[in-house]
Order: structure tokens, then sequence, then C-alpha cells
């Protein structure tokens, strides 16, 4: 087994995972550092969610290796649907749950109560705090699951889907809140089936069906080709504002203003 | 006033209402983390495998409470471990795991024959039956639960909302899980011989249910639940007495009585809410 790089805080060495007999992940090698902001990027059941979870420590590969920075701390915030809304569970108590670990007593201790305010506050859900979860706007929603993942103190943060469902506004919150996170020295690994709204967005893209297609800028990684082996679709890249643009079919976008094919 | 205090003239009478009290706020709030689960099913269909322990034991001629005790932990922990592979649902494990202990006690009935101690208080409860004993017991079940969920509030908590981020986290879900069904399997040995087998159900769900509809938090509902456990255990035994009928049915009805009220006032109050959140919404003219 490799060590780790300098800065390098997990690395996947050809994990192939699988629930069954059909694998979910085949020959994966990913390489994730502490200053890194990486969209994951694929279709349904193409492995993305596997994948944060051996990042997070939950699945086990059947083969290849994953390194670990030792004493690394990761925050994990679930995709939206897998959350159970009608669970008595007020904000603050949800993100109290990131301080169970090795606590007898029930009730907050005076420390935790100001990490606790002091995190919804830094994430503007303090007035939240005894709001039950449900009655939260999907925006809001995200922020206490982002705040039980910060309390944690990670190095790395783990998103599955953090915009799925969500308005035009919400996706522009959440991403800036992550960007702000980020230059605060977290590393972030989202997945997202958004290519234009999250992925063309972030420095770096991993393409996954199964194996990975491919991983770069998403101006390296988002050209048809790619796309097309990740996919199984043909998809055309426009480019706006100096950014790149997935369409499925260029002909009906031809007299859009202000785009044109990438490198006409 | 003197006509409510009369039973309590009876020692038998004393002793019941202990019990009922007592396994209500047990049953309340052991059921909380029953009805948290989805697994609402599981206090009946537990009550039953462990009846199925209750048979084997009579006929070994073994303690009862070690014989069906055993039975129902290991019916609990193989519901457990069944439900943690995903392969089928928790219903599903609850459904085959318990149905075929409870066919199992009652194939050795038809085998053997009934022989020991009845069947019938164990199906339907004999709650005026108990002694000082049984009080003794429940009283203690009673204790060591709520220690248990004292000291593991929070590991049980984070299991019961979110076990893939809580095992993340470095909790142990597994053993929490584990620990859960022993509680629930103590629970149900502790209440079998006062609620009976087919109250038990009832006893666990409805004061969690109930809970629920009336607040958001966790810790309230724990509490009170827990509350509302004891209260119908109270009420029903002292109603049962007054109107003639079996305790344990009169306390499940008390409940479910409760339960139609708070469902009924819930959603009143939901339109309510509904209909000032709208008023506050419309465009002023």
């Amino acid at each position: 087994m490799t060590s780790l790089a300098v800065g390098e805080l997990v690395g996947l060495d050809r994990v192939t995972c699988s629930y069954g007999p059909d694998p979910v992940l085949v020959n994966v090698d990913l390489s994730v550092g502490a200053d890194q902001f990486t969209g994951i990027v694929g279709p349904s059941g193409s492995g993305k969610t596997t994948l944060l979870r051996v990042l997070l420590g939950t699945v086990t590969p059947i083969a290849g290796s994953v390194r670990r920075r030792p004493g690394l701390r990761v925050g994990y915030v679930p995709q939206v649907e897998t959350v159970n809304w009608s669970f008595p569970v007020t904000v603050s108590e949800c993100v109290l749950m990131a301080r169970t670990r090795g606590r007898m007593l029930p009730w907050r201790s005076r420390a935790e109560r100001a990490e606790v305010d002091e995190i919804l506050d830094r994430l503007g859900i303090a007035a939240l705090a005894d709001r039950h979860i449900r009655r939260l706007s999907g925006g809001q929603q995200q922020r206490v699951f982002i705040a039980r993942a910060m309390l944690g103190r990670p190095h790395l943060l783990l998103m599955d889907e953090p915009t799925s469902g969500v308005d035009v506004r919400t996706r522009h919150e959440v991403l800036h809140l992550l960007d702000d996170l980020h230059h605060d020295g977290l590393g972030v690994i989202l997945t997202t089936h958004d290519l234009n709204g999250i992925a063309s967005h972030l420095p770096h893209l991993v393409c996954l069906n199964t194996a990975v297609i491919g991983a770069g800028a998403p101006r390296d990684v988002l050209t048809p080709d790619v796309l097309e082996r990740t996919y199984g679709a043909r998809m055309e890249i426009l480019e706006h504002g100096g950014m790149p643009i997935v369409v499925d079919d260029y002909a009906s976008h031809d007299n859009v203003v202000g785009l044109k094919r990438k490198g006409a | 006033m003197g006509e409510l205090l009369l039973p309590y003239d009876f020692e038998f009478f004393r002793n019941g209402v202990i019990v009922a009290t007592l396994a209500g706020a047990l049953c309340g709030l052991v059921g909380v983390y029953v009805v948290l689960k989805g697994m609402s099913y599981i206090g009946h269909g537990l009550s039953h495998a462990i009846f199925g322990g209750f048979a084997a034991s009579a006929l070994l001629g073994v303690n009862f409470v070690l014989g069906a005790g055993t039975w129902g932990v290991a019916s609990a922990l193989m519901i457990n471990a069944v439900t943690r592979r995903r392969l089928i649902g928790a219903d599903a494990a609850i459904g085959v795991i318990t149905t075929a202990s409870f066919a199992l006690g009652l194939a050795l009935f038809a085998i053997f024959g009934r022989r020991g101690q009845s069947f019938d208080a164990a199906l339907f409860g004999s709650i005026l039956g108990v002694g000082t004993d049984d009080v003794l017991a429940i009283a203690g079940v009673t204790i060591l639960v709520s220690a248990v969920v004292f000291f593991a509030y929070r590991p049980l908590l984070f299991t019961t909302f979110d076990p893939e981020v809580a095992e993340a986290s470095g909790v142990p879900t597994a053993r929490v899980d584990a620990l859960l069904m022993l509680v629930l399997a103590a629970t149900i040995l502790a209440t079998m011989q006062v609620l009976g087998v087919t109250l038990i159900a009832a006893t666990l769900v409805i004061p969690a249910t109930v809970a629920r509809m009336l607040t958001y938090s966790f810790s309230r509902m724990l509490l009170l639940a827990t509350g509302i456990g004891a209260m119908t255990g109270f009420v029903g035994m002292n109603l049962s007495y007054h109107i003639d009928v079996q305790s344990g049915p009169t306390i499940v009805l008390v409940g479910a009585s409760l339960f139609a009220i708070v469902f009924a006032a819930s959603g009143r109050r939901g339109r309510m809410r509904a209909a000032r959140s709208a008023a506050s919404l419309s465009p002023t003219p």
C-alpha cells in the first residue's frame, strides 16, 4: 500500500465495491486533498453515493485499498430525501447529534450549548434553534445538516446531492456557503446531477460511471466524449461567459443569444 | 370520593395499580424508540415470540423468566441481525421470526399438552393476580431501562434518527441497536404477565404516538410518552374496577380514547394554523 502524499486526506487505489453480484465501483483511483472542492457527477446508479460512503468509511471495498490520514475527521450530509422529516427533533437537537461519542449525559453542557449556538449563528440559522426540522425551507434544512457535520470539526465535508429538489435561490445559497467553508480550509466533495447549475461552477470534477471516466477542471472533463462515456448519451458543450454549458440537443439552442459552440 | 378509593382497601388492587402505572410508564418510554424506528409491529411480534419461549420453558420445566426471557432476547437479536443486513425490511424480519416462534409454541402445546403455568394469563394478562414479587420485578426493570435510556440517550437518538451518519461518526450502532432490542425484550417479558401478549403492542405504541402528536422535540416526547403511559395505566386500572371490565383491555381503551382526542385536536390545530398562515400571506387591499 502506498503512503499518503503531502496534503492528501484520503487516497483510493483500484477500489472495487459491490452490494451483490454486480460491482457498483470498479478500480476507482482517487486522491482527495485538504484544498479540494470536487463534484462527482454521473447517471443514477453510477456509484456516486457508494464512492462517498467509501470515503466516509461506512462501505468497505471488496478489492483495492483506502488510505486515510490518521485522525481524519469526515463530516457527512445525507441526501434530503433520506432524512425522516417527521422525526421529532429540533434544529439544535439535530446539530447536537455530532456530540454523541463518549457523552453519557443527555443534556447539553454549557460548552456544547455555546458551540451549537456559534455554529448555528455562523450558518445564519441561530433564530431557528428550537424549530422542528420539517418547518424549515430547503436551504435552511441543508444548513442544519451542514451545521451538524461542521460541529464535528471535520477536515473533509461530504455532501450527497445537496441541491437535489431545491430552487435556484437555495442552490445559490448552498453553493456560496460551501465556497465560504472551502475558503476557510475545509475540503468539500459533493455529488450532483446538476451539470450546469453546480458542476460547471466547481474547480474540480470527477465523472463517474462505475469507473472514473474523467477527472479534472470542468473545462477539461465536460467534453462530448467524456459525457457520452459517462451518461451513454450524446451531449453538446456550449460556452457562456467562459463557462461550459452542457445541452442535450444543440440544434434547439441554436438561436440562443450569447451562446456559441465551444471552440467555434 | 369514598367510592373511588374503595378498591384501595384491597392489597391486590393496590399492587395492580402500582404495576399498571409502572408497566404503562415503561412501555411508553421504550415505545418511543419502537415507533420512531418504524417497528410498531415488533411489540406485537416479540410478545408472541416470547409466548413460544413460555411454552417451551413450561414443558422443559425450567424457570419461566429464564426460559422465556432467553427466548425473547434471542428472537429480538435475530430480528436485529436480519434487519441490519438490509436484505429484507424490519417488518418482514419481525413477521417471519416472531410468528415462527409463536407457531412453535402452539405446536409444542399440541404435541405435549399444556403443563405448568396458566397460558390464558400469558395471552390476556392477569393484572389483579400480581404479587409483591411482580411489583418488585417491574420496578426493577423500569429502573434498569430508565438508566439505559438516560446514559445511552445520545447514541440511541442518533442511531434511531440517522444510523448511517451515526456509524460514520463513531457511534457503535450495531451495539446500540442490540441494546435497544435487549431493553425491549426485558420490557415485554416484565409486562407480559400483567398486560398479556395480545395487549402489549398497544401499550408500547399508543403513548408514544400520542406524545408524537403533542411535541416536535425528542426529549419532550420521551417524557410525555412515559407520563402518558403511566397515566393510562393508572386511570385504566381504576376504571376497570368501577366498570367491571378486565384491566388490560380497559388500559388499552383509555389510551386509544386519548389518541382519538389528541388526533382530533391536532387536526383542528393544524387547520387553524394553516388558516392563520394563509391570512398573514394574503395581500392587503
